[in-house]
C-alpha cells in the first residue's frame, strides 16, 4: 500500500513535468526496483504508469504543454477552457473521466488478459514466433512517424539482443572482445538511455522556451449539465481506449487522438471542439487512461508490450525474473490479482490527489529544466550503475542516450527500440526452436493455422499504412 | 505552411550529400555494412552440434534487412524530401561535450566528482547563475544520491578521488 501510494504520487509528479511522463520516469525508477519484491516493483511500475497518464492532463490544461503524448489531444480544448478561466472546471473533467476510463479498463483487463491467456495455452514455438512478429509489424502501422523507420527501429532493437553469448551456442557474437559484452547489452542502460538521455537532450535545444502558465484556483467537480453532456462519450472512449491499448503498439497517444475524433463526431457540438469543449477533454482523457489497462492485457498474457510504458513494465518483470504469459496465469494468480487490484487502487488513489493536490502539482512545473535535468543525470547515472556496478553501463547508456536524441531528431521512434530488443530474445529464440521441430523446413511455419492467423494479420499491419496514406492522399 | 516549403526548397537545392536523408541514411548503410562483415567472423558450429541455423545467420538476416529498409526510405525520400531540420543550438554541443568530460573524469578521476561536476556545467550553460542553485544541483543533491545508493540500496560506487576519502 504504501509502495501504492508513493508510486502514485511519483506518477503524477512525472506525469505532470513536460519531458518526463510515466516511461521516461519507469525506466528511472527502474534499477531501484531491484531492491523490492517482485510484487512491489510491479505495482509501484503500474501506479506511476496510471497516474503519471493522468498527469499529464494538468500541465495541458495549464500550459498548452502535454506533461506526456497521451495528453496531447487534451492540450486542443484544455487549455482554451484555463484560458476563459474555466481551468478548475477542465481538470475537474480531466480527472473524472479518467478515472472512469482507467477503472473500466482494469475491469476489461480482469476479464479478458486470463482469456487471451488461456488461448495461449494453444501456442508452440512456432506459434509464439508467429506472434512476435505481428507484435513487431504493427509498430508500422500504428506507432508514432514514418512506418519503415519504425521497422528499421525495430529491427535495431532486436539486433541489440543478439549481443553477448549467443543462448544455443554460447558463441560470441558482437563483442569484439569486450567481456563486459558477453553477458549482453541490459535493458536499463538501454531504456534509460533512450528514454531520458536522450530527453535530456532534446531539453538541452529548449532552453530559452517561455510557458504561459495559467494559474489554478481550485478544481471543480463537474457539474450536473456537465455529466450530461459526457456520460456517454466518457464511457464509448473508455471502450475505445481499451481496445486500442490491448493492440501491441503505443497506446495511450493513438487511443486520445481516436478518442478526441470520436467525441467531436458524435458531438450535438462539433464547432466548440478545439475552443474548449468539456467532451473534447472528457473524450481524450478517458480514452488515454483507458489505454492503460488495455496495454496490460498482452504485456501479462502473452508477453507483448501494449505500449512504451508497458514495455518498461515488461522489463521490470524480466528483470525480477518474472515471465509474462499464460503460467503465469496458472502459477501466480495472486502475484496478478495484486497488479489488478493496484492498477485499480491507484486509478482511486490519483483522483482522491488530484482533487486535493493538483494545485500543488501546478506548481511543479515551475522547476526549471535548468535545475531538474542535472537532477535527473545524477539519479539515472547512479541507477544504472547500481545494476551491475558497471561504469559500461554507465556508457552505454549515455551512447543510446545520443543515439536516441539523433533517432528522434530524424523521425526514428525509440520505442521499437526497446520493443525489438525485449522481443528479440523471443523472436529468435522460437525461430531457431522451430526450424529444429521443423527439421529446418521453413514452409512448415505455414501449415499452422494460429501462425498462419498471425502472419496474415502481419502482412495487414505492414499493408495498412499504406492503404491508410493512398486514401488520404486520394482525399486530398 | 510557407515555413516548411521554403525549407523543403532549401534541402532541394543542397547537393544530395549534404541533404540529412542522405547522411542518415549512409550512415545507417555504413555501419550495419560493417557489422554485417563482423557476422562472418563469427564461430561455425559443426553440424553436430548446430540446432537450426548457425549463429550468424540471424543477425545477418537482420542486417540485410536494415539496409534494405533504409535504401527504400532513401528512395523515397528522393521522391519526398526530409524537412531540414534547425540547427542544433550551442547549448547541446557543450550538453554533448560535458558527456565525453563525464566519461573521461568518471574513469581517470572520480565517479562522484563526474557527476558533481557536469550537474554544475550543464546547469550553467543552460543558464543557471546563482551559485547557491549550482552547489544544490552540483553537491547537495549529488552527495543526496550517492548517501541514499550506498547506504538504503547498499552499492559501492568505483574508487577514485573523493570516494576513496569516503571508504577511508
Amino acid at each position: 500500500m504504501i509502495v501504492l501510494f508513493f508510486g502514485t504520487l511519483f506518477g503524477l509528479i512525472l506525469g505532470v513535468l513536460p519531458g518526463l511522463g510515466p516511461t521516461t520516469g519507469g525506466a528511472l525508477i527502474l534499477p531501484f526496483t531491484m531492491t523490492l519484491d517482485p510484487l512491489s516493483a510491479i505495482v509501484l511500475l503500474t501506479s506511476i504508469y496510471c497516474a503519471g497518464t493522468y498527469g499529464g492532463a494538468i500541465t495541458a490544461v495549464l500550459i498548452n504543454t502535454p506533461g506526456t503524448p497521451a495528453a496531447a489531444a487534451t492540450c486542443l480544448d484544455g487549455y482554451p477552457l484555463a484560458q476563459k478561466g474555466e481551468a478548475g472546471r477542465a481538470l475537474g473533467m480531466a480527472t473524472v473521466s479518467s478515472t472512469v476510463g482507467g477503472i473500466f479498463s482494469v475491469i476489461i483487463l480482469v476479464f479478458f488478459a486470463p482469456i487471451l491467456a488461456q488461448l495461449a495455452y494453444e501456442f508452440g514455438q512456432p506459434e509464439y514466433f508467429a506472434l512476435a512478429i505481428f507484435g513487431l509489424t504493427m509498430l508500422a502501422s500504428i506507432g508514432e512517424g514514418s512506418p519503415i523507420k519504425n521497422l528499421i527501429a525495430g529491427a535495431f532493437g532486436i539486433l541489440i539482443s543478439t549481443v553477448g553469448k549467443d543462448f544455443m551456442t554460447s558463441i560470441d557474437r558482437f563483442t569484439f572482445g569486450v567481456n563486459e559484452l558477453t553477458e549482453g547489452i541490459g535493458f536499463i542502460p538501454v531504456v534509460v538511455g533512450l528514454f531520458a538521455m536522450s530527453e535530456m537532450l532534446t531539453q538541452s535545444t529548449l532552453i530559452n522556451q517561455i510557458f504561459n502558465r495559467i494559474a489554478l484556483k481550485a478544481i471543480k467537480l463537474p457539474s450536473k449539465d456537465d455529466y450530461k453532456k459526457t456520460w456517454k462519450t466518457i464511457l464509448r472512449s473508455s471502450g475505445i481506449g481499451s481496445f486500442i491499448g490491448v493492440l501491441p503498439a503505443e497506446g495511450g497517444t493513438v487511443a486520445s487522438l481516436i478518442g478526441y475524433s470520436e467525441a467531436k463526431r458524435f458531438s450535438k457540438n462539433p464547432e466548440e471542439f478545439g475552443k474548449g469543449s468539456i467532451e473534447g477533454i472528457a473524450g481524450a482523457e478517458a480514452a488515454n487512461n483507458a489505454a492503460t489497462g488495455g496495454a496490460m492485457v498482452p504485456t501479462l498474457a502473452l508477453g507483448i508490450p501494449g505500449s512504451a510504458t508497458t514495455a518498461v513494465i515488461l522489463t521490470g518483470l524480466i528483470i525480477h525474473g518474472v515471465r509474462p504469459g499464460p503460467d503465469l496465469f496458472r502459477e501466480q494468480p495472486d502475484f496478478l490479482y495484486g497488479i489488478f487490484g493496484a492498477m485499480l487502487i491507484a486509478n482511486i488513489l490519483f483522483f482522491i490527489f488530484g482533487f486535493f493536490g493538483a494545485k500543488i502539482f501546478a506548481r511543479i512545473t515551475l522547476v526549471p529544466n535548468k535545475i531538474l535535468w542535472p537532477m535527473i543525470f545524477a539519479v539515472s547515472v547512479c541507477g544504472t550503475y547500481s545494476l551491475n556496478q558497471s561504469i559500461i553501463d554507465v556508457w552505454i547508456m549515455l551512447f543510446f542516450g545520443v543515439l536516441g536524441f539523433f533517432m528522434r531528431r530524424y523521425g526514428f521512434s525509440v520505442v521499437p527500440v526497446i520493443i525489438g530488443l525485449i522481443l528479440g530474445e523471443l523472436v529468435e529464440g522460437t525461430l531457431r526452436q522451430s526450424l529444429v521441430i521443423f527439421d529446418g523446413n521453413w514452409f512448415m511455419f505455414f501449415t499452422r493455422p494460429i501462425a498462419l492467423t498471425f502472419f496474415v494479420l502481419s502482412l495487414i499491419a505492414l499493408a495498412f499504412p499504406l492503404i491508410r496514406s493512398k486514401k488520404i492522399n486520394r482525399k486530398l | 505552411m510557407k515555413n516548411v516549403q521554403k525549407s523543403k526548397r532549401a534541402n532541394k537545392s543542397l547537393p544530395f550529400f549534404f541533404k540529412d536523408e542522405f547522411k542518415v541514411s549512409f550512415i545507417i548503410i555504413f555501419i550495419s555494412a560493417i557489422l554485417l562483415i563482423t557476422t562472418f567472423t563469427f564461430d561455425i558450429v559443426p553440424p553436430i552440434l548446430n540446432r537450426g541455423i548457425q549463429p550468424a545467420t540471424f543477425p545477418k538476416a537482420l542486417l540485410i534487412l536494415i539496409i534494405g529498409m533504409t535504401l527504400t526510405i532513401y528512395y523515397l525520400a528522393i521522391k519526398n524530401p526530409w524537412k531540414v531540420e534547425k540547427k542544433l543550438p550551442k547549448s547541446f554541443f557543450l550538453t554533448l561535450f560535458s558527456f565525453v568530460i563525464f566519461v573521461i573524469v568518471s574513469k581517470t578521476l572520480d565517479f562522484f566528482l563526474a557527476i558533481s561536476a557536469l550537474s554544475i556545467f550543464v546547469s550553467y550553460c543552460w543558464g543557471e547563475k546563482r551559485i547557491f542553485y549550482l552547489l544544490l544541483v552540483g553537491i547537495i543533491f549529488p552527495v543526496i544520491v550517492f548517501i541514499f545508493f550506498e547506504t538504503i540500496l547498499g552499492l559501492r560506487f568505483p574508487p577514485g578521488i573523493i570516494t576513496n576519502i569516503y571508504y577511508s
